[in-house]
């Protein structure tokens, strides 16, 4: 690891000399820096701000620091009530383990897991600008299906962010407020940069909206638990006399950002509540796909995942 | 750099890449935590900060300068005698990061903290929620049938 000087932020006004780095739970830039992968000359300590609190907001909906631990958050009594879909992508990511260390701020700013990202000694355009992407032709099989680019298909890991982008969250940081779905970027030529965050914008904490329906968040993986998705859905949804009036879908692991199905969702508002509907709905949204060589198994998972959850919401 | 184990303090002079674990082992001599995968993928490292359970490999030391650290060696609990009773390990490398973390799931589970299992948390200690809690302990050794009934001896005290 490169060695680097460590102190504590004193203040939420952000702001880093080039080469600095947030420290939150440590869960992912650690990793990164014993792998070479992040180079860090100095370490920003963000988890003594404060910044540590769900409250709810004056019109409704909560306020939840970008300190607040995955454990805590997915604990908390009024997530459990109001968001099932936060509380349930929370639990089905990691470990007990890593959920207690690992932030919200640093989840929502989490790294690809393409192994070719991971490490140092491979061409990747996300860790070393120019140099190729190996995973195009090479082990791409949880990689990108969705808004991929020729310079990177990477897939954004985080589970809570794909139930959060479904919530219509929205981020605070040291200098704006920006919509969860138009922080991620997809990667176009320019892969290296994950967020339209400038360096140094701290991010103090996500406001989630009122919702009102009942939501859910399913997950598969290649084992029961301790893995990342290999596709994920966040949907919430409301039906009245057998139509679909309300609702809310996202994808997880199927691109650079978690994946808001906005195509999908305009697809089903007013159509009966059924299986065909859904299936039609995921359809319509996968149909801009590109799968790679041995990524294309994930079309039907996600078709499949999406009319279960919704089925399982609306039954 | 100032650190908290066992409540005994201690005042070490190491680089700030010390990971926690690598503090403890190699600085403190207590080598109860494992390094089995150094990466968060196993659990050998787990220990209890402010009495949470954690993987102490990706935690840098300095960061958690006053924050009270548990150890293994630290623990004084009802799942170390059951892992014994039950045989709940082979070559035992695992181990001591299996009891940390049922330490610290077992205060969860009394806090309410709901799992991918059971979504109301409220429900009793079954063996599919002991499963699911614990799966941030791989063993290598595969003796996951005999800490399941362990911890499950455990959590009734
Ligand atoms: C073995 C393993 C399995 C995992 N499985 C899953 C899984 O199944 N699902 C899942 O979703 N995740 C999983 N994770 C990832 C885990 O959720 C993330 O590592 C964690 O959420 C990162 O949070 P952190 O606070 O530790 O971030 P850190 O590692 O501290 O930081 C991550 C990044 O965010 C930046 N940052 C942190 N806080 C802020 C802030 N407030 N403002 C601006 N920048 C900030 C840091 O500079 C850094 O670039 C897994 C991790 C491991 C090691
Ligand atoms: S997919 Fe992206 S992160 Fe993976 S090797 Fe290609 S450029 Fe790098
Ligand atoms: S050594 Fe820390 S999780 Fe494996
Ligand atoms: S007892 Fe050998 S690794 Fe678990």
């Amino acid at each position: 690891m490169k060695t680097f000087t460590y102190r504590t932020a004193t203040d939420v006004s952000g702001g880093l000399e080039p080469g600095a780095a947030f420290l939150a739970g440590g869960t992912n830039l650690v990793d990164l820096m014993k792998l070479g992968v992040a180079t860090p000359d100095a370490l920003v300590d963000v988890t003594r701000l404060g910044l540590d609190e769900v409250t709810e907001l004056p019109e409704g909906g909560l306020r939840i620091g970008a300190g607040v631990r995955n454990s805590d958050l997915a604990a908390h009594p009024l997530v459990r009530r109001d968001y099932p879909v936060l509380s349930q992508a929370l639990l089905a990511g990691a470990s007990g383990q890593l959920r207690n260390m690992a932030t919200t701020g640093g989840n929502l700013l989490q790294r690809t897991r393409c192994r070719y990202f991971m490490d140092a000694a491979k061409p990747c355009n996300k860790h070393a600008p120019g140099s190729g992407c190996p995973a195009r032709e090479g082990d791409h099989r949880n990689l990108a299906i969705l808004g991929a680019s020729e310079h990177c298909v990477a897939t954004h890991p985080s589970d809570m962010a794909v139930a959060l982008v479904a919530l219509d969250a929205v981020v605070n940081t040291s200098e704006r407020s920006i919509p969860l779905r138009e922080l991620h970027r997809l990667p176009g030529d320019d892969p290296a940069r994950d967020t339209v965050l400038r360096h140094g914008e701290l991010i103090t904490s996500v406001d989630v909206p009122p919702l009102g329906l009942p939501s859910a968040y399913r997950k598969v993986r290649d084992r029961a638990s301790y893995a990342f998705a290999v596709a994920s859905v966040a949907a919430a949804a409301r039906v009245a006399d057998g139509r679909v009036i309300d609702v809310r879908l996202a994808f997880g692991a199927v691109a650079h950002k978690p994946w808001r199905a906005l195509i999908a969702e305009e697809a089903l508002r007013g159509k009966p509540a059924t299986k065909e509907s859904f299936l039609a709905a995921a359809d319509a949204e996968l149909a801009a796909a590109e799968p790679l060589r041995d990524n294309a198994f994930k079309l039907p998972l996600i078709r499949n995942v999406v009319a279960a959850v919704l089925e399982g919401l609306t039954s | 750099m100032n650190l908290v184990v066992n409540g005994v303090e201690h005042d070490l002079d190491v680089d700030p890449r010390t990971t926690l674990l690598d503090a403890l082992r190699e600085h403190l001599g207590l080598t109860g935590a494992k390094k089995g995968c150094d990466h968060g993928q196993c659990g050998a490292c787990t220990v209890l900060l402010d009495g949470r359970r954690v993987n102490s490999c990706l935690i840098l030391a300095i960061a958690q300068q006053d924050t009270p650290i548990t150890t293994i060696e630290g623990v004084d609990h009802p799942v170390q005698r059951e892992f014994a009773a039950h045989d709940g390990f082979q070559c035992g490398y695992c181990t001591p990061g299996q009891i940390c973390s049922a330490v610290g799931m077992l205060d969860e589970v009394s806090r309410g903290w709901p799992s991918a299992v059971s979504r109301d948390g409220a429900d009793p200690l079954s063996d599919a929620e002991i499963r699911e809690r614990m799966s941030g302990n791989l063993c290598r050794c595969g003796a996951y049938a005999n800490m399941v009934p362990a911890i499950r001896e455990a959590a009734a005290q």
